[in-house]
């Protein structure tokens, strides 16, 4: 892909509940927001804390260790970008801080790899992950990559 | 005693499109050719329509409608969001519109050409993923079928649940669409083999386990129970009625709360059941919602017809057939029917109670129908 141009993967447009999540990642952080008051993680990020109605959150850096949740592997019909990748797996996993927090991601073999390059019948629900970061486009996307036991 | 609405409505008719993979004429033309049918079918004049109640993702709007069916002055009118989850919903704001005397004559449906029109995924853009999308879409996971599957994953992870159990769901609704000749797949037979050796969608589910593309269009009317009886068909009563929307629920992708497996339809059917003189045990037949199988699996715990992870065994033995303990979506359904955002669903449940479905239940004194589970539903108990 040449620099500069649009990969026609699908990246993420940051907001003001969302941008601390994508300004982390950039800084090469898992990072959650919480709620300032009571101290309790809520994800997506959102702007009141439903269990003590605070708007005020800060940001913590997650130790970036999981496991699998669940995963699927994604055959076309899928966009073009995502297609010519095709079958790839997505995972989600639960972080290892409060396994209610979940984030979507990809199972990567190597940190560098592409997200069709593990065997799906080798991916475990519950194995451990750590996360690592790819750039798309400009923007630092997390993904996930097996933990040696 | 608390006002209820309680049998105090009854859908007085029904009427449909073709269904097919590509239908001529715009869904505008099909939305009131439907309607005049259904009102038709009542024996009641469009002139007498005075409520409309659709989805939001409905394309027909009521001024529209209005003025190409030749309603009176309308009083009522409201729309639903979510999608297939606002099915049995517009039935419900017009059964509480003519309950509580906001209007007479109601009509509720649903046109879409969803056969002829572009996937609604595909047009996902670049610079267009807000929350949630943008927690999920980056990493490939694009349609309806991998958010549902993610889910099934789990759902068969924790409970057991096989491929024999989603098979179960969807040879049940392709042997009902065989008896009924305006299925899609009327004539098209399914074995589990076939099942078996599909293609993949989004592993674990396979193209089986995903609803049909289809044009089509339906609608049904609402009026007092009174008016119903005086009407050309034996009403179809609306005995109770619901809504769901749980605690931190996320719509589709339920990946970020407690129990990501407990959805809608458990918060829908508690409401549903407590406003109800019957049981799920009094039930014998449903019309369930099914852009997915997997998601009657869900349905039928979060219902009770069973205990919660236990839908996949209770669906052995030919539970969900003519015959069984529980035939459901005797028509075909979203799967082998027609998939029009499940209003196929709610008059199917009305020929059930009527007793003219093609996979009659014989003693269908009630019928369950439910909206789209893995986003905020909607339920309905209609009974003879």
């Amino acid at each position: 892909m040449t620099a500069g141009t649009p990969s026609g993967f699908l990246v993420p447009q940051p907001d003001e509940d969302s941008g601390p999540f994508w300004d982390g990642c950039r800084a090469g952080e898992l990072r959650m927001q919480a709620c300032a008051s009571c101290g309790r993680h809520r994800f997506p990020p959102r702007p009141m804390c439903p269990w003590c109605r605070s708007t005020e959150s800060s940001w913590n850096r997650m130790s970036g260790r999981g496991t699998i949740w669940s995963f699927v592997v994604a055959h076309p019909p899928l966009l073009p970008a995502y297609q010519e990748l095709a079958p790839y797996n997505v995972v989600v996993v639960a972080l290892d801080e409060d396994p209610t927090l979940r984030v979507v991601g990809n199972l990567l073999a190597t940190e560098e790899g592409t997200i069709n390059e593990t065997d799906p019948a080798t991916i475990r629900i519950g194995e451990p992950v750590r996360v690592v970061f790819q750039a798309v486009d400009g923007v630092a996307v997390p993904r996930w990559v097996r933990v040696e036991p | 005693m608390a006002p209820s609405i309680k049998d105090r409505t009854a859908i007085a008719g029904i009427g449909q499109s073709k269904f097919a993979k590509h239908l001529d004429g715009s869904e505008k033309r099909l939305a009131c050719e439907a309607i005049v049918a259904a009102l038709d079918d009542a024996g009641i004049s469009p002139s007498e329509v005075d409520a409309f109640a659709s989805y939001t993702m409905e394309a027909t709007d009521e001024v529209e409608i209005a003025k190409n069916i030749g309603a009176g002055d309308v009083t009522f009118f409201a729309q639903v969001g979510f999608g297939g989850g606002g099915g049995c919903a517009t039935v419900g704001h017009l059964a509480m519109a003519v309950a509580t005397g906001q209007a007479n004559v109601g009509v509720a449906w649903r046109s879409r050409k969803r056969g002829s029109g572009p996937r609604p995924w595909s047009l996902t853009g670049r610079g267009s993923l807000p929350t949630p999308a943008q927690w999920t879409r980056p990493w490939g996971l694009l349609r309806p079928v991998d958010e549902i599957a993610m889910l099934t994953r789990r759902y068969m992870h924790e409970f057991g649940a096989t491929r024999d159990h989603l098979a179960n769901v969807a040879l049940a609704c392709r042997a009902h669409a065989n008896r009924n000749p305006n299925a899609v797949m009327s004539d098209r037979t399914l074995t589990r083999e076939e099942y078996m050796a599909s293609r993949w969608i989004s592993e674990p589910l396979c193209l089986f386990d995903n609803c049909l593309e289809t044009d089509g269009a339906l609608a049904c009317v609402v009026v007092s129970a009174e008016r119903a009886r005086d009407c050309r068909r034996p009403p179809a009563y609306v005995h109770s009625f619901a809504q769901g929307l749980p605690s931190q629920h996320h719509t589709m992708v339920n990946y970020w709360n407690e129990d990501p497996l407990r959805g809608p339809a458990w918060t829908c059917a508690e409401r549903l059941w407590r406003n109800a003189d019957v049981t799920p045990a009094d039930v014998k037949v449903a019309q369930v919602y099914d852009a997915f199988t997997p998601l009657i699996l869900l349905s039928l715990e979060g219902y009770g017809f069973c205990r919660r992870g236990e839908a996949g065994p209770f669906s052995d033995g030919g539970t969900l057939e003519l015959g069984g303990r529980l035939p459901v979506n005797t028509s075909g359904g979203g799967l082998s029917e027609a998939y029009v955002h499940g209003f196929n669903l709610i008059n199917e449940g009305v020929r059930q109670v009527r007793g003219t479905s093609t996979a009659q239940v014989a003693d269908a004194e009630v019928s369950l129908v439910t909206s789209g589970e893995g986003v905020p539903t909607s339920a309905l108990l209609l009974r003879r």
